[in-house]
């Protein structure tokens, strides 16, 4: 599909409990590379493949968590046009100044149905991927670095009012419903799987009663013996693994979780199937939601479904 | 050749359960109780950010680190009340736990908002 209007997710902005160690770990562990500190003591990482200056943002708090997650639109033009939109469906909009955010434009700021705060955004500073926009080489040093994912994917939050929700997404962003899951009465919302762009997911929601919750943000690998040198990794750096290497029913994605050293789950994976606007959606029951979930398992898992930050 | 450190290890009781194993002094509760296959604490993000294993600790001397006041408040550390996956044993360690899974997200609307009441 050509991609107008929103076109991916470009930042999310997380709190960490101790600056350093976590600058060491998504430096080294993960494999970011890192782009710039502010004035408000924020380190700045993006994965080597992407091009925008940013993508990944580490702030010190007292909790872990999210504070806000933005997604880049085509345009001034496209940032001008849903910010009128999203008034005139009744969402409040903030705007926030052109660097802020190092190397970054103007942001258009608002709280979804679930609590999270979102942000639109039309530009931010191309420094490359380390190769030339002429005759370039397949990779770089920095993609051996460490994990080394291509990019900061999507994520998946914890929050109410999925119904809500997804129709902001549909109706007022450009996004369409690729998968959900459904609860026992067959008819609410467990979770939904939404893309704005030919992925099988840029964002995804589960229904949980707390709003404002991360479940976990998600590094995009090439290839499922990628997913495996990421675990070895991962347990050579005595890395909190939450479960994996497995593969999901829902998305088809192969996949490994774990945290971070404050405790925000994060998934490097590969995999799953492209998606356009005209494919009807896929719907699981609740009955074969652990086969979703994890493929193989086929069983709910107490702590991947429950433990967020 | 170096010899490695004699590695220091105390004895960590959880009292709900009655269980009983070997800590040591460079690992947290939570992960000497993992490495053994134990069970007793839950187990969540292992990085003081979730909250799952807050424990109360009755006895004994520890060393800790940051925890989220998402889910342990200054005056609850002061108290002992900490996460078990951030703190590690100086002393033989008596605990009770009161972390827990909450299992809301297979629960029906109704039942997780009810769930939501109650924590």
């Amino acid at each position: 599909m050509a991609t107008t209007g929103v076109m991916r997710p470009g930042h999310i902005q997380l709190r960490v409990l101790d600056l350093d160690e976590s600058v060491a770990f998504y430096k080294d562990v993960v494999g970011l590379v890192e782009t710039g500190r502010d004035a408000a003591g924020r380190v700045y990482f993006k994965a080597w493949d992407e091009r925008d200056h940013n993508s990944v943002i580490l702030r010190q708090a007292d909790r872990a968590g999210v504070d806000l997650i933005g997604f880049k639109v085509k345009d001034k033009a496209t940032l001008e046009q849903l910010d009128k939109d999203l008034q005139a469906y009744g969402v409040a909009t903030e705007r926030i100044p052109a660097g802020e955010l190092l190397e970054t434009g103007e942001r258009v700021r608002f709280t979804i149905p679930t609590g999270h705060v979102m942000e639109l955004y039309a530009e931010k500073t191309d420094v490359g991927n380390g190769q030339p926009y002429t005759n370039p080489d397949p990779w770089i040093a920095a993609s051996e670095h460490g994990i080394a994912p291509h990019r900061f994917d999507h994520c998946l939050l914890y929050g109410p009012n999925l119904e809500e929700n997804l129709k902001l997404f549909t109706e007022v962003l450009g996004f369409h419903l690729v998968e959900r899951v459904l609860l026992e009465d067959g008819k609410s919302l467990l979770a939904t799987f939404i893309s704005c762009s030919h992925k099988a997911h840029d964002l995804a929601f589960v229904a949980h009663p707390e709003p404002g919750k991360l479940h976990h943000l998600s590094f995009l690998l090439d290839s499922w013996e990628k997913v495996l040198r990421a675990a070895d990794i991962m347990s050579m750096n005595r890395v909190s693994i939450d479960i994996g290497p497995t593969r999901h029913g829902i998305t088809r994605g192969s996949t490994i979780y774990a945290f971070d050293p404050s405790g925000n789950r994060f998934e490097t994976f590969c995999g799953g199937y492209e998606t356009y606007p005209d494919h009807a959606p896929i719907t699981w029951t609740f009955d074969e939601v652990g086969a979703g979930i994890f493929y193989h398992d086929r069983k709910l898992n107490e702590r991947f479904l429950t433990v967020v930050t | 050749m170096n010899t490695p450190a004699p590695k220091v290890f105390h004895q960590v009781t959880i009292v709900e359960t009655g269980e009983v194993y070997r800590c040591r002094e460079d690992e947290t509760l939570l992960a000497g109780m993992e490495r053994l296959g134990k069970r007793g604490i839950p187990v969540g993000c292992r990085g003081g950010g979730c909250g799952v294993c807050k424990v109360q600790v009755e006895a004994g001397e520890y060393s800790k680190r940051v925890m989220s006041r998402a889910y342990v408040s200054a005056e609850e550390e002061a108290g002992g009340i900490v996460l078990a996956c951030r703190v590690k044993p100086l002393s033989d360690i008596r605990l009770a736990v009161l972390g827990k899974m909450k299992k809301n997200v297979c629960a029906t609307p109704s039942a997780a908002a009810a769930d939501a009441r109650q924590s």
